[in-house]
């Protein structure tokens, strides 16, 4: 099977490294920053940033083939779902 | 994919992630349904939650998330190094990982003796006696930290397996699919802090 192209070289992952953690750094500066409502969602936008990165370098996902890559989509699709219904549900209650 | 099950002496590397995968999809409903509960609980108590946000202590929250940052480069660096027929590294990067694990074990430790010394634990007399709100935001930061430190753990193991079956020769650039399953659970115990640590540190 092709077994050359799926090597991370170490390179790569130091960077990724470098980038995840100058996000934590970025999130924490933002959390000093008063924003109101909006903190929230800045903090859950540089979280689901740094989620991306560490998917598809440290685990690979940007190998996978659609099996994973759908499975792992229809995956977050539920946790929408799951979120937005229970949302809809308390903010009419 | 299919023909590497039909060739004898092989195995079906492909599936087992893909079984691991099934596994975290799992995990990742599990967290994301207590992830519903504190975001439910922070619309009706936004108040009492920048409260107990503040009391979390920032430096355990920014050393933790580094250093599972760093034990997940570790891991991967491992997997790259086993692919590359580098044993030793691979040993080293994995042995580090545990490092970085015991180290956030500790931490924890620490951040929680902490908050129990404060009198702040579940059913403690000044939660019960405070605003419900606070009383919410410390039983959800107990519930999801804890079960992310049993995680910890877990993976910890799952990791030191790997560690033996790398030091017997077991797994080889050929067949590694238990180090990347190993390294599969690490990540997404780092994927979870990710979204922990924010939401719970800080929160203002």
């Amino acid at each position: 099977m092709e077994k050359k192209d799926h090597i991370f070289s170490y390179k790569t992952l130091f960077y990724v490294l470098l980038a995840l953690l100058a996000l934590t750094g970025v999130t924490v500066g933002a959390s000093y920053v008063h924003l109101g409502k909006f903190n929230v969602w800045v903090a859950l936008g540089i979280a689901s940033l740094k989620a991306t990165l560490v998917l598809m370098v440290f685990m690979h996902l940007k190998f996978e083939g659609r099996a994973l890559i759908l499975s792992f989509l229809s995956t977050v699709f539920f946790l929408a779902i799951m979120i937005g219904f229970t949302f809809w549900d308390v903010a009419f209650r | 994919m299919i023909s590497q099950v039909n060739e004898p002496g092989k195995t079906d590397e492909a599936g087992k992630k893909l079984g691991m995968w099934l596994f975290l999809y799992t995990e990742i409903i599990l967290f994301g349904g207590l992830f519903v509960l504190y975001a439910v609980y922070l619309t009706r108590y936004p108040n009492e939650f920048i409260e107990g946000g503040k009391e979390l202590n920032r430096i355990f929250g920014v050393v933790n998330t580094i250093i599972l940052l760093i034990s997940s480069f570790a891991v991967a660096a491992a997997i790259t190094a086993v692919q590359k027929d580098q044993r030793k590294l691979a040993l080293w990067a994995i042995g580090g990982s545990l490092g970085c694990g015991a180290i956030f074990l500790v931490n924890k430790y620490f951040e929680w003796g902490h908050k129990i010394a404060l009198g702040i634990y579940p059913n403690s007399e000044r939660l019960l006696d405070g605003p419900d709100g606070q009383n919410m935001f410390f039983g959800l930061y107990y519930v999801i930290t804890g079960l992310h430190g049993l995680h910890i753990v877990i993976g910890m193991t799952f990791l030191a397996v790997s560690f033996g079956f790398v030091l017997a020769g077991k797994v080889t650039a050929k067949r590694f699919a238990l180090l990347e399953n190993a390294g599969l659970y690490w990540h997404l115990v780092d994927l979870i802090w990710i979204f922990v640590f924010p939401l719970f540190y800080l929160i203002i």
